[in-house]
């Protein structure tokens, strides 16, 4: 099967002037689109060429099929992930469990901020639901995803490749960080909690 | 002070203090912490078009004073490590936190790579015998800068492509991930770096943005293969 490169949830200047619509326009037309071209180019012919893509990702070893894959869910979850009417707090079940597991909504800003700030290299920064139904924070290098984690499930998501940033924030991922939370799409996330 | 007598004291001095050649020509590896910002050995814009004056700055002034800074931050409650040289900080990566093994390869990784430039066209040629040596490995210097770029594209993610010296005594392309370089004893293969080029998006988003590979193409042409063809000789004695 062929996958494909779903469209961006808003405009290319929905998120300004937090993230510029050049940034976007790399992001998702060049980067993302790439991802989706080479994982249907290596995927012919292979054991992997009519699986859907989560099954790909659990399945693939280490390597070019796997990181493109992984690659292709990631930037569509975080573009999700995003929104021009995004910001500001949750409310209601998810609210309570960030609570729950960080002490505050504002503690939990801090570690988050602070978890993408320290991920070396690229990478991404996760919200996720363990396996216990608690709330945490972890840290992924290049294509890793929390999928892949046994009874791991991503609620959100930071891009903290150079490229997510670069043209906007130049070196000062921080700065990026900091304006990431208001774009943040709560009510998305709040879905994937289940 | 006479001449002859200022030319003895200076001869006594630089025989109180022996440089290594290492050293002498200016490589990173011997300096011990408190580490400082090395200045790049042109001005900023000296690489353009290659790489603009814009990303050379933040280059230099921020992202490697960032890891000299973290660096030396890391070594402070580190007694034992902070009586190490660089080169022995990578020797011993694997026995370090990650915060030194990350931050002392972006010191020296960054160090080494500014040295590895000049002005477009005037990088010369590998001399002679390194050209030779390059043949043989590579079947030719065309041969070479394929596989180089072809590791370089390959890399998944921030890193480092090396054109290395391996224990051996062959030449190797090899790439190594994030700040990591093939001096590490987290390597493999280890050996004597003749050359590198950054693979981090930071190094090439403002020019080039996603196009790594026309980067790398690019790149061949602010390579100082003087410079690179003297870490030969050293690394194999010639």
């Amino acid at each position: 099967m062929t996958h494909e490169l779903p469209p961006l949830p808003y405009d290319k200047n929905a998120l300004e002037p937090h993230i510029s619509a050049e940034t976007l326009e790399y992001h998702h037309d060049k980067h993302h689109a790439t991802y989706v071209a080479n994982l249907n180019k290596l995927i012919q012919d292979t054991q992997f060429a009519d699986l859907p893509l989560e099954e790909i990702i659990r399945k693939a070893p280490a390597g070019g099929i796997f990181n493109n894959a992984a690659q292709v869910w990631n930037h569509t979850f975080y573009f999700n992930c995003m929104s021009p009417d995004g910001g500001g707090e949750p409310s209601g079940a998810l609210a309570q469990a960030i609570q729950q597991a960080f002490g505050s909504f504002e503690a939990f800003k801090e570690k988050f901020a602070a978890s993408g700030a320290g991920n070396f290299g690229s990478g991404w920064t996760w919200l996720v639901k363990n396996a216990g139904g608690q709330l945490e924070i972890v840290n992924t290098s290049n294509a890793e995803t929390p999928l892949t984690f046994s009874r791991m499930t991503p609620l959100l998501t930071m891009d903290v490749w150079e490229h997510a940033y670069y043209i906007d924030y130049r070196n000062a991922r921080p700065k990026y960080i900091e304006n990431f939370f208001n774009v943040v799409n709560w009510d998305f996330v709040a879905r994937n909690m289940g | 002070m006479s001449i002859s007598l200022q030319r003895i004291l200076i001869l006594l001095l630089l025989g109180l203090a022996p440089l290594t050649s290492v050293q002498a020509q200016g490589e990173p590896g011997g300096e011990t912490h408190p580490f400082s910002l090395p200045d790049l050995p042109y001005a900023y814009d000296a690489l353009a078009p290659v790489i603009d004056a814009e990303t050379m700055e933040i280059h230099h002034a921020r992202h490697h004073q960032g890891y000299v800074d973290k660096l030396n931050a890391a070594l402070e409650d580190l007694p034992e490590a902070r009586e190490m040289s660089l080169e022995a900080l990578l020797e011993h990566a694997s026995t370090l936190p990650a915060a030194v093994r990350n931050n002392a390869g972006g010191h020296w990784n960054h160090s080494f790579f500014w040295r590895s430039m000049t002005a477009p066209g005037e990088g010369g040629a590998p001399d002679r015998d390194l050209h030779r040596a390059l043949e043989e490995a590579f079947g030719s210097l065309e041969g070479f800068r394929d596989a180089f770029e072809t590791a370089g594209l390959d890399r998944f993610g921030s890193g480092w492509v090396w054109l290395i010296v391996e224990e051996d005594g062959d030449l190797a392309v090899t790439t190594t991930p994030n700040q990591d370089n093939p001096r590490m004893d987290v390597a493999d293969p280890r050996g004597t770096p003749l050359l590198g080029n950054d693979l981090w998006e930071h190094a090439y988003y403002l020019n080039y943005r996603n196009a790594r590979g026309a980067y790398l193409q690019a790149w061949w042409e602010v390579v100082d293969w003087e410079r690179v063809s003297r870490r030969f000789a050293e690394a194999t004695d010639r």
